[in-house]
């Protein structure tokens, strides 16, 4: 495939072995969060819509690990992920999926909109496109407040044909703002192939009309997608301007809970599961460079149950809200302070 | 009093609260290389530097960016040329800016203000002629304000910008260069506020924007057949000061809203609801609304004319409230 090519220089190599674990445990937590929210869905325990993140955790894993906290990011409708690797409680987003007081969001956003802005996780989105121009706008932010923060914007294949993309990318790339585009080209929008619903090739291919770089990478590899990533933060951070990054990954599940799949087979999905899970990919990379043993993969695992379980139990425990508390939050004020004024 | 226009009253009180806050910055198309269409922009790129910019038409790109540094510790000014132009960066103002704080749980303000030139002006046609506040008061989470004057604008400009919440801020491009009488120094007009613009005891007419100066003409004319008119000039359309807006029927027990605006779904249907909701066993005749002919503004000035509301209907809706027609 005709795409630029390049070589990130191994950073990944440069990590501690306890680092290099935090990034298993990273994906694992993200894993079996998501798993269980799945159970948990059909169960009827979770209301709405949701949208898993699994086969995808290499991404905001490996992009995540290079972020600082005062960084920011923007997500998606299938947000959960990066809100974990940004370093969210599970306890309070399983709360929130469950349309409790103490979720992130007091109960009043659910799974498309988790944010923790303590984090700089500025929010998942159930607008598809809808946070490159907010992570612009956190870019202007650092360029007005001459801080060497940077904002990344997560985004999928389906988005990068909104033409927010096209005024996002545009106006980062002239005043040559602190944002990286991260592409989780996971080949499906929905229903629709993103080879069909695309005119490139590549979404990469696209950072030529903006005049920035752009690279593909196996994003079902996260040694690939943290190298990559650590470089690009690092020449984005100290003014290089931004860049756009995809990173091909697949949809192991539907577009959402529920999805009946009539799209593609499930011989197609099985070959993924069998040949390309990130996690068990990064397992068997560690386990032949001897970076990690049975045991330390097995305790990766029992810690991020019991971590999911205790959220869980969190969720189930906490209160609703009550309903009046509908009419709250929507404005910096209390309505009930101004009952003169028709809202 | 000193008398500025309008547009001086908006550049002053962009200045303050620039000098004010360092996190204040504005940005729009063409209002550094031109000073903005109405030269409300004059003078701020030699003050301000980087924290006044020209934007590539990308409207999308303006709106969503101004909530992203709202979120993220700035205060944003984006300016939209034509306030027409809301309709390609919908999304952003719908979808994003008035629901971010309330669905994220309160965790987070949005001090942003959107300034928007709208109205008839100077036969600019179906595209760049339109007040669009109906647009958007169906919308929970927008504060949504419309200056009369420049002493009002100004005002209301600061208060706008000090906000903690988003603002769109409608300024009718008919008023830019029309003078007025306004306070030296600095001062603070209350959003949510509407102000009593000439007392009476008649009927009250609800109104805002341009629409204000052609209400007071209109009661000047009355007011020599012996008609008192009582104005009220809301300021404020979101939330709209309705206490004020009640007291006022309750006295004169009759009421016409006027807006340049379309009448069907505008504005007007808002306030005439709650008129009736409120003060319905103080009417003495239905509350009538005076706005535009359902149709898009039309180029040629005598149609422009016939579509847009003016004075002649202002006082056709008072005399028929006051049982006085023809």
């Amino acid at each position: 495939m005709p795409f630029q090519k390049r070589e990130f220089p191994n950073r990944f190599a440069e990590l501690s072995r306890e680092d290099q674990h935090g990034l298993l445990k990273t994906m694992v937590r993200i894993r079996t969060f998501e798993s269980r929210v799945e159970e948990l869905f059909l169960n009827r325990k979770v209301p709405g819509f949701v949208h898993l993140y699994i086969g995808e955790e290499a991404i905001a894993t490996g992009v995540m690990a290079n972020l600082r906290k005062s960084d920011w990011i923007t997500s998606t409708h299938r947000g959960h992920g990066h809100a974990i690797a940004k370093g969210a409680q599970t306890d309070r987003m399983m709360a929130e999926l469950y349309g409790k007081k103490t979720g992130y969001c007091k109960g009043k956003g659910g799974s498309m909109h988790i944010a923790d802005f303590t984090i700089g996780m500025l929010g998942a989105n159930g607008v598809v496109g809808g946070g490159f121009n907010i992570a612009v706008g956190a870019g202007i932010s650092a360029m007005i407040k001459k801080t060497d923060q940077v904002a990344v914007s997560f985004f999928g294949d389906g988005a990068s044909n909104r033409g927010t993309f096209h005024e996002a990318l545009n106006l980062a790339s002239i005043w040559k703002l602190p944002v990286i585009f991260i592409n989780e080209n996971n080949q499906f929008a929905s229903t629709t192939p993103t080879s069909y619903a695309t005119s490139v090739a590549r979404i990469s291919d696209r950072a030529k009309g903006y005049g920035m770089e752009g690279y593909t990478i196996d994003g079902n590899n996260v040694v690939e997608v943290y190298n990559a990533a650590a470089e690009l933060i690092r020449g984005t951070r100290k003014g290089d301007g931004p860049v756009l990054l995809e990173c091909i990954t697949y949809r192991i599940k539907g577009h959402y809970v529920g999805d009946p799949e009539r799209y593609r087979s499930k011989k197609e999905v099985q070959k993924q599961v069998i040949e390309n899970d990130p996690i068990t990919r990064f397992i068997d990379y560690l386990k032949e460079r001897k970076l990690i043993d049975d045991k330390e993969v097995e305790k990766i695992r029992r810690e991020a149950s019991s971590e999911i379980a205790a959220s869980e139990k969190f969720a189930e425990d906490s209160p609703y809200p009550e309903p009046e508390e509908a009419c709250n939050d929507l404005f910096s004020f209390s309505p009930s302070e101004f009952p003169e004024v028709a809202l | 009093m000193r008398t500025i226009t309008f547009s001086q009253a908006t550049l002053e009180a962009m200045q303050e609260e620039m000098r004010h806050d360092p996190t204040v910055f504005v940005y729009g198309e063409d209002i550094v290389r031109q000073g903005g269409i109405f030269g409300q922009f004059k003078g701020l790129p030699e003050e301000f530097g980087d924290r006044i910019r020209d934007v590539p038409i990308s409207e999308t790109a303006i709106i969503g960016a101004a909530l992203g540094a709202a979120l993220t510790g700035t205060r944003p000014v984006a300016d939209m040329h034509f306030a027409d132009f809301i309709s390609v960066a919908f999304d952003e103002i719908v979808n994003q800016i008035a629901k971010n704080r309330y669905m994220f749980g309160g965790q987070v303000n949005i001090p942003l203000v959107i300034r928007a030139p709208d109205g008839i002006s100077k036969q600019a046609a179906a595209q760049h002629s339109q007040s669009v506040e109906g647009w958007v008061q169906n919308v929970p989470g927008l504060i949504v304000v419309a200056p009369s004057s420049a002493a009002t604008a100004k005002g209301l400009l600061k208060s706008s910008i000090r906000q903690n919440d988003p603002v769109l801020f409608f300024e009718h491009k008919l008023l830019y260069p029309q003078k007025g009488p306004v306070p030296e120094g600095e001062y603070l007009t209350p959003l949510g506020k509407a102000e009593v613009r000439k007392p009476g005891k008649d009927v009250t007419i609800v109104t805002y924007s341009i629409m204000v100066q052609k209400s007071e003409e209109v009661a000047v004319e009355l007011e020599r057949e012996g008609i008192s008119v009582e104005i009220i000039d809301l300021l404020t359309l979101k939330p709209f000061d309705a206490k004020t807006v009640i007291e006022s029927v309750k006295k004169t027990h009759r009421c016409v809203v006027v807006h340049e605006g379309v009448v069907t779904g505008g504005f007007g249907a808002e306030i005439a609801s709650r008129v009736q909701e409120e003060a319905f066993h103080y009417l003495d005749a239905p509350v009538l609304r005076v706005g535009a002919k359902n149709f898009p503004i039309p180029f040629s000035p005598i149609l422009e004319n016939y579509v847009a509301a003016n004075q002649e209907d202002i006082k056709c809706a008072i005399r028929k409230v006051l049982h006085r027609e023809g």
